[in-house]
């Protein structure tokens, strides 16, 4: 379980997050929305230490990572899987090459098992044959399966995915949801999933937290979502009218 | 950002740089790499570069001689000498800068635009260390090598034009390469060539590490890692000289 409790974060003078509180629940995808802008993205790099709060905590189990020693947070980070919107896998690697990093960074384990290891999770996420291609040589929806591959090499108990389906297609995009939810099912992982896509978050979505301007607008299941009376909320879901037509749907209203 | 500023963070990415590595064996075989990358395959370059410097500094040190006073082996000597002090390891150094400079630059800092730095902090590796330090030691290590080639196909150069185009003779020339020589020079030399490794290695790697924006930016910070890291040279250049030699 992940605790964030009265995160402040500004860049200059800009106040990009203001008192956010949350608690995201181990075993369950917990999602993220908000307009582009709205400091959903800085939010996940305040909890992973990517970005140092001006206030606030993060608790992994009840443990502050800020308030940790620099080995304390390389072994916290060890347990941190993270996708990132453009799979940010390293381009003089290969697909194989790439899920072995870190567990050559970290694993004590026999070459032979990292190995083993490294294959499991490339079949976990079906993509074993294009072990030897590069990422250049892989389409977008590939990259984030070896993405996914190589976060969770290391086992992790939680896992952070930034904008999964960006830039891929509907059905891609499917596949790619399904997968952070059984892996998140299967792994029992804190997932927390940062994205604006409505059809992601009513697929997978558990636990939701809606940013808006920097703060926390709502917060609740995706049942929740399609009957919340919140106004800036409505406005950032039903603004397709796919998803005015799936709330009739499921509600009777519109 | 003031350059006091800029004079900070690059010291705490040195820190970070220095700081214990978490797999030697990993670090050991990305510094083999390096220097694959960024030393031999310089070698052409400075090659190609040192003999016709040398062949030019012979041919020109001749035509301006005209004075029947000052004897022919003083070319050859004037060879020798320019090489070994200034061309060999301070203009190498500034070609290195722009070719070695721009690409650790460039490739540093695709790194960060395309957040494969973020994916390395995260994983709770020192990107820092990980990414600069087999560069900065590859970087020291191979360079003398390279000035090493450099000074000797300089010289060859220089005996080849001189010789080739009649200017001076065999003999003069070897005794002009031979006569006064202090083994200091080179020493100094080599002290010089570690120091400019170090320097175009870190400049380049600060420019690439702090990139922020996208590609336009990652070739702005290659364009200032060449820039910054000659201006840097030529001081430490003038203070060097000052130190070792006065």
């Amino acid at each position: 379980m992940i605790e964030v409790k009265g995160l402040s974060k500004r860049f200059g003078n800009t106040q990009v997050l203001t008192d956010i509180n949350a608690v995201f629940q181990k075993g369950k995808v917990n999602q993220i929305i908000g307009k582009s802008g709205s400091g959903k993205s800085v939010l996940a790099k305040c909890i992973v230490g990517l970005h140092v709060p001006e206030e606030g905590r993060v608790l992994y189990e009840g443990r502050s990572f800020h308030d940790m020693d620099r080995e304390e947070k390389t072994l916290i980070r060890q347990e941190i899987g993270m996708l990132f919107q453009g799979s940010a896998l390293f381009d003089s690697l290969n697909v194989l090459q790439n899920v072995l990093f870190p567990l050559q960074m970290f694993a004590t384990m026999s070459k032979s098992e990292m190995e083993d290891r490294a294959r499991f999770c490339l079949k976990r996420v079906n993509i074993m044959d294009k072990d030897r291609l590069y990422p250049s040589e892989l389409s977008g929806g590939m990259q984030k399966r070896v993405g996914i591959a190589r976060a969770i090499a290391m086992n992790p108990k939680y896992l952070f995915c930034d904008e999964p389906n960006s830039g891929l297609d509907p059905q891609t995009s499917i596949l790619i949801d399904d997968l952070i939810k059984e892996i998140t099912e299967e792994f029992d992982t804190t997932t927390i999933v940062i994205t604006h896509d409505m059809n992601s978050v009513m697929e997978t979505g558990e636990n939701i937290i809606f940013i808006n301007q920097g703060r926390k607008w709502w917060e609740g299941s995706r049942e929740d979502l399609l009957n919340s009376d919140n106004k800036e909320l409505n406005e950032f879901i039903f603004a397709s009218g796919l998803m005015r037509q799936v709330k009739k749907a499921m509600t009777g209203r519109s | 950002m003031g350059i006091i500023a800029h004079i900070g963070r690059y010291l705490l990415l040195l820190k970070e740089t220095f700081s214990r590595p978490e797999r030697a064996s990993i670090y050991w075989k990305r510094t083999v790499e390096e220097m694959d990358l960024l030393g031999l395959k310089s070698l052409g370059i400075v090659a190609l570069l040192s003999f016709f410097m040398g062949a030019v500094i012979t041919i020109q040190t001749r035509t301006n001689i005209d004075s029947p006073l000052i004897q022919a082996w003083i070319v050859g000597f004037a060879t020798r000498q320019s090489t070994i002090l200034e061309f060999s390891p301070t203009i190498i150094a500034l070609i290195l800068a722009g070719k070695v400079g721009s690409n650790i630059a460039a490739e540093i800092g695709s790194m960060r635009v395309k957040e494969q730095i973020d994916a390395l902090d995260i994983m709770g590796v020192n990107s820092a260390g990980y990414l600069i330090l087999p560069k900065i030691i590859a970087s020291m290590f191979i360079n003398p090598f390279l000035v090493m080639v450099s000074m000797f196909l300089s010289i060859l150069g220089g005996y080849i034009a001189g010789t080739g185009t009649g200017i001076i003779s065999s003999t003069d020339y070897l005794q002009g390469i031979q006569t006064g020589f202090i083994p200091y020079h080179v020493t100094y030399a080599l002290i010089k060539t570690v120091v400019f490794a170090f320097i175009i290695a870190t400049v380049s790697a600060y420019q690439g590490y702090y990139t922020r924006g996208g590609t336009r930016e990652v070739g702005i910070s290659s364009t200032q890692a060449v820039v910054y890291s000659n201006v840097v040279i030529l001081i430490v250049n003038y203070a060097l000289t000052q130190l070792l030699l006065i």
